[in-house]
């Protein structure tokens, strides 16, 4: 079996040779043409007039077209329909497409949409939380409340009542490689390659605009240089913009955004401000809590909608809430669209609570372990801690989530229980107070947090998958899925699936590029699914095919399919061995189908979201994490010094690939609190829109000690080979630094320091001072 | 004029100087199909684009992106694609890559393993400065730095072994002497001098700007020199950022320290100090260190030279006391600096442009303060002297009471803006309480986050 082995990266060997391709690497046909988008540089207003002459006369233009030039639908939203490709009439942000330049080279392209004269009328920009909520700027009319039993009456009655806000940033995906697609005219259509994690909804779109049916265009990708969410929605007007011209001028397009333009042009994680008010008992134990979610969703829908929505289902975290009000609002404002990011919302809803634990720890003066665990959901039954004896909680009722889901699966106990022992966190955290105690410049922190992450697609058609599996009369095995590759590992994975269902080396399975003519219908390769989806439609597929092989075979050799076995390279059947490739060929000669397609739809999952009741997740994927910071309280620089991860991947598919995806996470999830900041001006305009002034962690900014294990066991569910997702739940355990940070600020006074997110060193000194009671 | 000569992955090339701005990044993969090498940000920052340049000055990594063709003109380029073997032989850096997951995307690992090669090649097993300048989203660095660690003590492949292309000729738009280009610049005033164009690449990549006249520095070797003279180091303005802490890594550590968070491997490679001068900018990292610790500048135009205080040069934001067809030849410093500080203050430690650069210089005799120099990046359109705090130490005590009494001072000097870097008021108070750090660390204390370990 190839599956729980830690293969390598089915690309690894390209990667470090330069072979791999993207798709600025595709050799072009000659007469192809390249795009740019002219931008708005203004936040809100009227277009007055557009000369576009010194554009058109640019060296290498070829044409220039404005909304009024495209033939069908100037639309490239994933949702609302409310993002026009070019601007019609009035922009919404700046970086907004106003134009395409269609030029004989790219710099030509680049150079040319400079040169546009807009005429503007400006109007009111709405660019802050505060501004939107003054001016009741949102989707969905108003917000959206869910709640469990009576917060309010259950604060009011608590021993103590602690309040507070907590502001925290968006986050740019910093893909290495930029948004780009490329495509080529078709008879009858289009065949359009793009770097997307969502092949379909490109499919889809090109054909509005293109006006015709989805069955005239072919989507494919091989890789991404990256996605993390930022290529769920965001290549759609790229894509959108080669396909017209395609078709229109019925010449190759491609179009790729320098970096400046990426960011300028493209959404991140959405910005968040939490409110909360917390009854607690002296003992830290949660009576009630109430969170006033404030989401900065940017000028269009997108994808705001289920990202905030999967903010107020990780609102809980790892802690049973039994009177619990969320109170989420949609903030419409004239900044880029925010969308999906590694946890869609989920990050933003869980640094809530976990907030709140550190506050509620501070006030009351006990160990912000302590009141975590005292406040974790109950272990669930049969999940046998390592150490019983470290289990407070005894298992009683059946607890449920604040949108009503029952909690099944809960093994934070144990896990946390062998982190604390792993990390030797007791001992740590006296040595460092002890430390604290002789350093007046230095401090350091410490601290715990876990991670409880709710696995499906909250929208629940989109928990599906299917797959296309060939078997070659030599034994070759070709393969094809839904899901697309931006790194992550997932074609390794599901590559080792399907080696294992016909018993042969990874080796025998091609990996081929995700491909809309060979698998339709399919979700974005997104919110951690990726193998639970794919893995099992392949394995659908190849168990199909396999069963075929084997009835054929068996009854070759007067024998029962069931007593055939594939392994090793080999089929057994009957007292007879033959090699793979010799079992296929036999097939092949009686006439027996080697090719199948694979099907998959998550079961148990059932949601409610205007309720906020049901069963949104099939399952959850846990973890915890230590990390252990020091700052420098007369600048406010800080430093990870360690990390200590425990993470769940349930019966891991290939472990080295979820270690990676874990510190990979882990390092992300920390740039996103720490010195990744995003800033506008008060014009609206994103003044960090490059690496030089948007900062994500470099190479020693990784923990010096960094210590990732996998939590060994398997999923109680029934997912592929009980393997549990693995991209989303780890960025979380970034959240751990930041509460370390906020443990290093506190040891500089009595105050509560109230740190803001990201933790720059700024808003580090500025904790500090709060803490030793500046106002 | 002669063409661009260079030696590409070991073969000779010749490509027509026509136009002396275009990016080797570029040439690669549009000219010459090589799409190994990749652009992440085409600004120098990422690291995606880094090639091998070998030259008389050694082996470096360097940002094809920022990188114009007349640069490499007898020299050694390797890409991606040159470090794979004859027949197809692996690295030990490209092996150990594969072996210890060290790509997910695999987008910036071209970038990687070109950085992880050259300091394979050169022995070097700082890996955390080396890889400074290639960015990755996926991995968190840590199986990177396994692989870089993995095939430290490996041996280097012979055919990664590059030499300068010995027959390249003269170098095109590229005066040999400081004489010749003194000649030519005073004769074309209004020409663009391209040292290592890690700021004029910009102009080009971002800005897309022409460039109708330009001359590269790199062949005026006398100008690439360091000399001890009487009046202390003589330091050639066309000595590159990894060459002067190179140099000085002995006697000026503070200095040197400082130089290793100046960008990254792959623009220390490249840019010169006289670049870093001449420019301007009031957040360059080396003018603080160089005022701070006396600099002299020596400025050059034709035949006629003069010298100046560094502070001197520096007359407004982006304004110079440089007259047309002036350059700067030379900046002479101390031979030695034993009580100079630099503080370093950005969102991120290494790689990233000062919020705050702060330098001290203050010399005590006997407990008391008998001469200060203090000079601040960030905290101006300029780089510039705290004259008021210098005048609250001079004569007085070293005390914490001397210090707390010359903090007030910093707002007589200073009136910082706020940016995407940092807010105004913190970073007058960030300037402050550098003068509280290196009192204190002046008393032995302990007070960078750098020096803590877990």
């Amino acid at each position: 079996m190839s599956v729980a082995k830690p293969i390598t990266h089915d690309s690894a060997e390209l990667h470090v040779t330069g072979a791999a391709r993207y798709i600025d690497d595709v050799p072009l046909p000659a007469n192809t043409a390249h795009l740019a988008f002219g931008l708005s540089t203004v936040a809100h207003a009227d277009i007055l007039s557009m000369d576009l002459s010194e554009v058109a006369r640019s060296p290498g233009v070829l044409a220039v077209w404005t909304a009024d030039d495209l033939p069908f639908a100037n639309d490239v939203s994933p949702s609302a329909h409310d993002e026009p490709l070019l601007a019609t009439g009035t922009v919404h942000y700046v970086g907004q497409p106003i134009f395409l330049v269609i030029a004989q080279s790219h710099l030509q392209a680049r150079r040319a949409a400079r040169k546009g004269r807009i005429e503007y009328r400006e109007k009111p920009a709405i660019l802050t939380v505060d501004q939107a909520l003054a001016a009741g700027s949102r989707f969905e009319g108003g917000p959206v409340v869910w709640s469990k039993g009576d917060a309010a009456t259950a604060i009011a009655g608590a021993q103590k009542v602690i309040a507070g806000s907590f502001t925290m940033g968006g986050q740019e995906h910093f893909y290495l490689e930029g948004q780009a697609a490329l495509a080529l005219p078709a008879e009858g259509g289009v065949i359009v390659q793009s770097s997307t994690q969502h092949p379909t909804e490109i499919q889809h779109k090109v054909a509005e605009a293109i006006g015709l049916p989805m069955n005239a265009v072919r989507v494919e990708c091989r890789r991404m240089g990256g996605g993390f969410g930022g290529k769920e929605s965001q290549g759609n007007a790229l894509a959108v913009s080669c396909a017209l011209v395609a078709r229109l001028l019925g010449r190759p397009a491609k179009m790729r955004y320098d970096r400046d333009d990426d960011m300028t042009i493209t959404g991140k994680r959405h910005d968040f401000r939490i409110d909360y008010r917390v009854g607690v008992d002296s003992g830290g134990r949660i009576a009630g809590i109430e969170f006033l979610q404030l989401a900065r969703c940017g000028w269009s829908m997108d994808l705001s909608l289920p990202v905030a929505d999967r903010a107020m289902l990780h609102a809980d975290n790892a802690y049973n809430l039994d009177h619990v009000r969320i109170e989420s609002h949609r903030l419409k404002t004239n900044t880029q669209s925010a969308t999906a990011y590694r946890g869609f919302g989920g990050p933003q809803g869980m640094i809530g609570i976990e907030r709140v634990m550190d506050h509620i720890a501070h006030d009351l003066g006990l160990d912000p372990t302590e009141v975590r665990k005292r406040n974790f959901y109950a272990e669930a039954p049969g999940a046998l801690p390592p150490d019983p004896r470290s289990i407070s909680a005894s298992v009683k009722e059946v607890q449920t989530t604040p949108y009503h889901m029952e909690v099944e699966d809960f093994i934070l106990n144990g896990l946390v229980a062998r982190l604390e022992a792993d990390a030797g966190l007791a001992a740590r955290r006296a040595e460092i107070a002890e430390w604290n105690r002789q350093s007046p410049i230095l401090k350091r922190g410490i601290a715990l947090t876990p991670v409880k992450f709710g696995i499906s697609f909250t929208l629940t058609h989109l928990n599906q998958a299917g797959a296309l599996v060939h078997v070659y009369q030599d034994g070759s095995i070709h393969l094809n899925h839904g899901g697309t590759e931006m790194g992550q590992g997932l074609f390794r994975k599901v590559s080792q699936v399907a080696a294992s269902a016909f018993g042969v080396d990874v080796g025998n399975v091609m990996i081929t590029a995700t491909d809309t003519g060979k698998v339709p219908n399919t979700s974005a390769t997104a919110a951690s699914s990726g193998s639970d989806l794919n893995g099992m439609a392949v394995k659908d597929a190849c168990d199909r095919i396999r069963d075929r092989m084997a009835e054929h075979l068996a009854r070759e050799h007067q024998s029962t399919a069931a007593e055939v076995r594939f392994e090793g390279g080999k089929v057994i059947v009957g007292g007879d061995e033959m090699t793979f490739a010799e079992a296929a060929s036999r097939c092949y000669m009686g006439r027996v189908s080697l090719s199948q397609t694979g099907f998959y739809a998550t079961p148990k999952i059932t949601w409610d979201r205007k309720a906020g009741r049901g069963r949104p997740f099939y399952y959850f994927s846990y973890g915890a994490s230590v990390t252990e910071v020091v700052i420098d309280t007369l600048t406010g620089e800080n430093r990870i010094l360690r990390a200590d991860i425990l993470h769940d991947a349930g019966a891991s598919l290939n472990p080295a690939l979820d270690i990676g995806q874990v510190e990979g996470a882990y390092v992300q999830g920390a740039g996103w609190l720490t010195t990744e900041e995003l800033v506008w001006d008060d014009k609206g305009r994103l003044r960090t829109h490059a690496p030089s002034t948007y900062k994500i962690p470099a190479c020693s900014d990784r923990p010096r000690v960094f210590n990732v294990a996998l939590y060994e066991g398997a999923n109680r569910e029934d997912t592929i080979y009980r393997s549990k997702a693995v991209g989303e739940p780890p960025f979380m355990h970034g959240i751990s630094a930041f509460m370390a940070l906020s443990q290093a600020c506190a040891a500089c006074g009595p105050t509560y320091p109230d740190l803001q997110a990201p933790a720059t060193a700024e808003a580090v000194l500025a904790a500090v001072k709060r803490a030793r009671g500046a106002a | 004029m002669n063409d661009i000569a260079f030696l590409l992955n070991g073969t000779p090339v010749r490509v027509s100087a026509d136009n002396p701005t275009r990016t080797l990044l570029d040439w690669l993969r549009e000219t010459r199909g090589l799409k190994g090498t990749k652009e992440g940000c085409n600004e120098g920052d990422c690291g995606a684009c880094t090639v091998m340049v070998t030259d008389g000055a050694g082996v470096r990594a360097l940002n094809a992106c920022i990188l114009f063709l007349p640069q490499l003109h007898g020299k050694s380029v390797r890409t991606v694609e040159g470090l794979t073997g004859p027949s197809g032989q692996m690295h030990p850096v490209q092996e150990a890559m594969v072996e210890m997951h060290g790509s997910q995307c695999g987008f910036c690992t071209p970038g990687f393993v070109m950085s992880m090669a050259v300091a394979q090649l050169n022995g070097a097993t700082d890996h955390d400065d080396n890889l400074a300048g290639n960015l990755c989203r996926c991995t968190g660095y840590a199986p990177i730095i396994r692989a870089a660690e993995a095939a430290a003590g490996q041996p280097v492949p012979d055919w990664v072994k590059d030499a300068p292309d010995a027959g390249a000729g003269p170098a095109p738009f590229a005066p040999a002497t400081a004489d010749e280009l003194a000649e030519w610049y005073a004769a074309h005033p209004d020409a663009t001098l391209i040292a290592g164009a890690t700021d004029v690449g910009l102009w080009v990549t971002k800005e897309l700007r022409d460039l109708p006249e330009v001359a590269f520095l790199h062949a005026c070797s006398d100008i690439q020199t360091i000399e001890e003279t009487d009046g202390g180091l003589r330091i050639g303005a066309g000595v590159t950022i990894a060459g002067l802490r190179k140099a000085i890594s002995s006697s000026h550590p503070a200095l040197a320290e400082l130089l290793r968070r100046f960008a990254s491997e792959q623009v220390r490679g490249a840019a010169t100090i006289g670049g870093n001068i001449a420019n301007g900018s009031p957040i360059g990292d080396t003018p603080p260190a160089l005022i701070a610790m006396g600099a002299t500048l020596h400025l050059r135009k034709g035949s006629a030279r003069r010298d100046m205080p560094l502070e001197a040069f520096f007359l407004d934001y982006r304004k110079q006391d440089r007259a047309r067809g002036e350059f700067v030849e030379a900046v002479t410093i101390p031979c030695t600096a034993p009580d100079l500080a630099c503080y370093k203050l950005s969102k991120r430690f290494d790689q990233d442009i000062s919020a705050v650069c702060g330098c001290f210089n203050v010399t005590r005799e006997g407990g008391r303060v008998v001469a200060a120099r203090i000079a601040f990046g960030g905290m101006a359109g300029i780089p510039k002297r705290a004259a008021a705090v210098e005048a609250a130490l001079i004569g007085r005590d070293w005390s914490l009471a001397t210090i707390e009494a010359a903090l007030s001072a910093f707002a007589s000097d200073f009136t910082p803006m706020t940016d995407m870097r940092a807010s105004a008021a913190y970073r007058l108070e960030a300037a402050q309480n550098m003068l509280v750090r290196y009192f204190h660390e002046s008393a032995g204390a302990v007070a960078s986050v750098l020096e803590v370990q877990a």
